[in-house]
């Protein structure tokens, strides 16, 4: 990384020449620098509106970047040491389906690991690709899935040689790293693409202490999430790729579904971030770390919870950690997590990130201090003081093998009928079934629904989880595959 | 040359107070902390641009948050004071002859340097021998503890600022557990005139009221807090503010005060309407 040419922020940069210039606006958008919407100016700020401009000659244009966003993303690429960096502003969503489209077409397989996010599968629906599930291994204390281990890969793999790329979630949401050294290796070996769905882990790119980043690990491409460890504003993200790709033919993908207006205010936070990471990142992230840890050690005194970390790295499916993250088990004091948090908003005004059925997450980030930590663990401790029950017979995992019997795309755009939820076991969803966050699908299209499942809808609804996918919105019915069309 | 120290008690009143100079100005991660020379207060000191006490008037709270509960509990050995690195409380509370320990948790070291250097008349609290000073985070400091106290003193006074952890429910909940089963629990409630304070004052009764079996409010006259009044909060698990208050054993202590009288005791839980009216809408709100 060049740290001098790091120090620059041509978006930045541009934009405040181009303030400075007072140009009359004649094109869009027609607040005309927030002139046409006073409300808009007084919620946002004239500093916010007055950049939220059209793409023009000084400003480049993101559908075919020449000028000061190549140099963005150039110096993007060069801070997380990626061939080509792509802005993208349809969120890290928009970076995994890019990924997957550009590995794969109609017909072909990518082996992917089934706890990937729903943009994964969504991109399935939207090329025509098949998957191949991985079985995550499951820790069956905490309920959460855990990394791929390189022998079912390698299986995979065999049984499948035609396969176009190998779809890999790290870290995932929990924190936990698959060794992904070794699968990168070995999805090259097979001549297939390594791509890293690194939606949790911009922030391994500037660190020593941290497991390894895609890039590093020689990936052929990864999808990282700015906004949410780097600090770039919501909806911003960066696809990464690797020497082996064709950039050229990235950017056609990309394009297919981007929109020609891309906000300059996501770009220039990207651009910001980029810059601010690597001048700083380095020390913000130990200090991250060490709130982290800080936080395990004493919520793990209140003694009940478990806030679990780097002990549980086991060589395979769980080959690293990421101390960043902070999950705590709760079903150890017999609540569900998502009980939990609905407590800390509720009642102590907490915000976390989600609760699933056994488990919370807190988002710990650079914008955080010691004072707010405290105050989670204190508000831990106070409901373990006051509701702590008897440990309860929760599921005993969060993951649950799928019957894949049609192609996502096919099974989508299948004749289907409604049916109530009781009455679908043992036929072919039509639609996504999943408890958001962490939006890990329960069902996706193709896949037979099985009592297993749907005691599990069950239970994860009555316990409160937001539960999305299907077009019933109570998830009272389902829409299955019509018999005799699959 | 006029010279005056300017606080904002809301978006539209000011208060003004004429200063002779600056004492001291420094930066701690917590806060910036100033002390000023002023003819009408004496020496007074700033938070982050709030007056926390001055010279002139900080006898009244002093006062308020010790000899209440002090007259009401008949036996209090063991007393946590959150805050009051000034030594203020202290200094109160080493009147009291059957405490054996008093614990004050400040998190600011500079905080105390601060007031040792420029209010030795408070500060000379933190001498005496039963007290023993915590610079560490007070939610922390209460983890660890349960059964303890007999008395906790919140003595910090800002719901909004670096002190915000000392006015949530999770931090009611962790002193109840701290206290004893007859503890009792003084906070600073805010001041309730200004519509922007009387939010954060609605909220602590809120929560102090989810938390105690007794929760009772308090008032005082205090020219520097906004609109020159301020509530305080008397949360307890056992013994009442005015039931159990026994008047004739605390006068025979015949402790020299500038505020609290035992007849004062009694007034300060009448309340103004308006301010009944919004903790009664507090607690039926629940």
């Amino acid at each position: 990384m060049d740290m001098t040419n790091q120090k620059r922020a041509p978006l930045y940069e541009a934009l405040e020449r181009f303030r400075r210039q007072r140009v009359v606006p004649f094109d869009v958008p027609g607040h005309k620098r927030g002139r046409g919407n006073p409300e808009l100016v007084e919620l946002l700020g004239q500093r916010c509106v007055g950049i939220d401009v059209n793409s023009m000659k000084p400003l480049d244009n993101l559908c075919h970047p020449v000028s000061i966003i190549a140099d963005a993303e150039a110096l993007a690429a060069d801070a997380f040491g990626a061939a080509h960096a792509f802005f993208m502003v349809g969120g890290t969503t928009s970076a995994v389906q890019a990924m997957v489209l550009s590995a794969c077409k109609a017909g072909e397989k990518v082996i992917l690991p089934r706890n990937v996010h729903k943009s994964a599968i969504n991109a399935l629906v939207l090329c025509g690709a098949e998957p191949v599930y991985i079985d995550p291994k499951v820790d069956t204390r905490l309920g959460i899935p855990l990394g791929m281990e390189l022998a079912d890969v390698k299986k995979a793999m065999e049984e499948n040689p035609d396969a176009k790329a190998l779809l890999i979630n790290n870290p995932s949401y929990y924190g936990i790293c698959s060794d992904l050294r070794s699968l990168v290796k070995l999805a090259h070996e097979h001549n297939m693409l390594a791509l890293v769905d690194e939606a949790h882990g911009t922030h391994f790119y500037f660190s020593d202490e941290l497991p390894v980043s895609a890039m590093e690990a020689g990936a052929d491409m990864a999808s990282v999430s700015m906004h949410k460890s780097g600090g770039s504003l919501t909806q911003s993200s960066l696809l990464l790729t690797g020497p082996a790709m064709n950039a050229g033919y990235v950017s056609q993908i990309i394009n297919l579904t981007q929109t020609t207006s891309a906000s300059y205010l996501l770009m220039s936070s990207l651009d910001i971030s980029r810059r601010n990471l690597a001048l700083r990142g380095k020390a913000s992230f130990e200090k991250v770390a060490r709130m982290s840890e800080y936080a395990r050690r004493e919520i793990n005194d209140i003694g009940g919870y478990y806030a679990y970390g780097r002990e549980l790295i086991n060589g395979s499916s769980v080959y690293d950690f990421d101390v960043t993250k902070l999950a705590v088990l709760t079903s150890s004091i017999g609540l569900a997590g998502i009980e939990v948090y609905d407590m800390l908003r509720d009642e102590y005004d907490i915000q976390i990130e989600f609760g699933d059925i056994s488990n919370i997450l807190a988002y710990i980030s650079i914008g955080d201090s010691l004072q707010d930590i405290e105050r989670l663990v204190g508000a831990l401790s106070d409901i373990a003081r006051q509701y702590a029950a008897p440990k309860k017979d929760i599921f005993s995992a969060e993951y649950i093998s799928p019957k894949v019997c049609a192609s996502p795309q096919a099974a989508f755009y299948a004749d289907k009928e409604s049916l109530p939820l009781k009455e679908t076991c043992g036929r072919i969803c039509a639609e996504f079934v999943m408890c958001y966050p962490p939006g890990i699908p329960i069902l996706a299209p193709g896949e037979m629904i099985t009592d297993e499942i749907l005691d599990y809808i069950i239970y994860a609804r009555e316990k409160g989880c937001s539960m999305q996918g299907p077009e019933s919105l109570d998830i009272s019915r389902l829409n299955v595959l019509k018999e005799g069309t699959y | 040359m006029a010279y005056w120290y300017e606080e904002m008690h809301t978006g539209n009143v000011k208060m003004g107070i004429r200063v002779e100079k600056q004492l001291c100005s420094e930066t701690s991660e917590y806060q910036r902390i100033e002390v000023f020379q002023s003819p009408e207060f004496g020496r007074f000191l700033a938070s982050d641009g709030s007056v926390i006490f001055s010279e002139a008037d900080e006898f009244t709270y002093d006062e308020m948050i010790v000899h209440v509960p002090m007259a009401v509990h008949p036996n209090v050995q063991r007393v946590l004071v959150i805050g009051g690195g000034d030594g203020g409380v202290a200094r109160e509370l080493s009147h009291y002859d059957e405490i054996e320990a008093i614990d004050v948790v400040e998190q600011d070291k500079l905080f105390i340097d601060v007031c040792k250097t420029w209010f030795p008349d408070n500060a000379c609290g933190l001498d005496d021998p039963r007290v023993t000073v915590y610079n560490e985070n007070p939610l922390r400091f209460l983890r660890s503890r349960s059964n303890y106290y007999d008395l906790i003193i919140n003595d910090c006074t800002d719901p909004l600022g670096h002190a915000a952890g000392m006015f949530t429910k999770e931090f009611y909940g962790n002193c109840y557990r701290a206290l004893r089963t007859d503890g009792i629990m003084v906070y600073q409630h805010g001041s309730p005139f200004y519509d922007e304070d009387e939010e954060s004052c609605r909220a602590m009764h809120r929560k102090a009221f989810k938390s105690f079996p007794i929760h009772r409010v308090y008032q005082a006259h205090i020219p520097t807090c906004p609109a020159g009044y301020w509530l305080f909060g008397f949360a307890s698990k056992q013994y009442h503010p005015i039931r159990d208050f026994d008047e004739k054993r605390w006068d025979d202590r015949h402790i020299k005060t500038w505020y609290y009288t035992t007849h004062l005791h009694r007034g300060a839980f009448l309340l103004p309407r308006y301010v009944e009216d919004l903790l009664k809408e507090e607690e039926t709100r629940l």
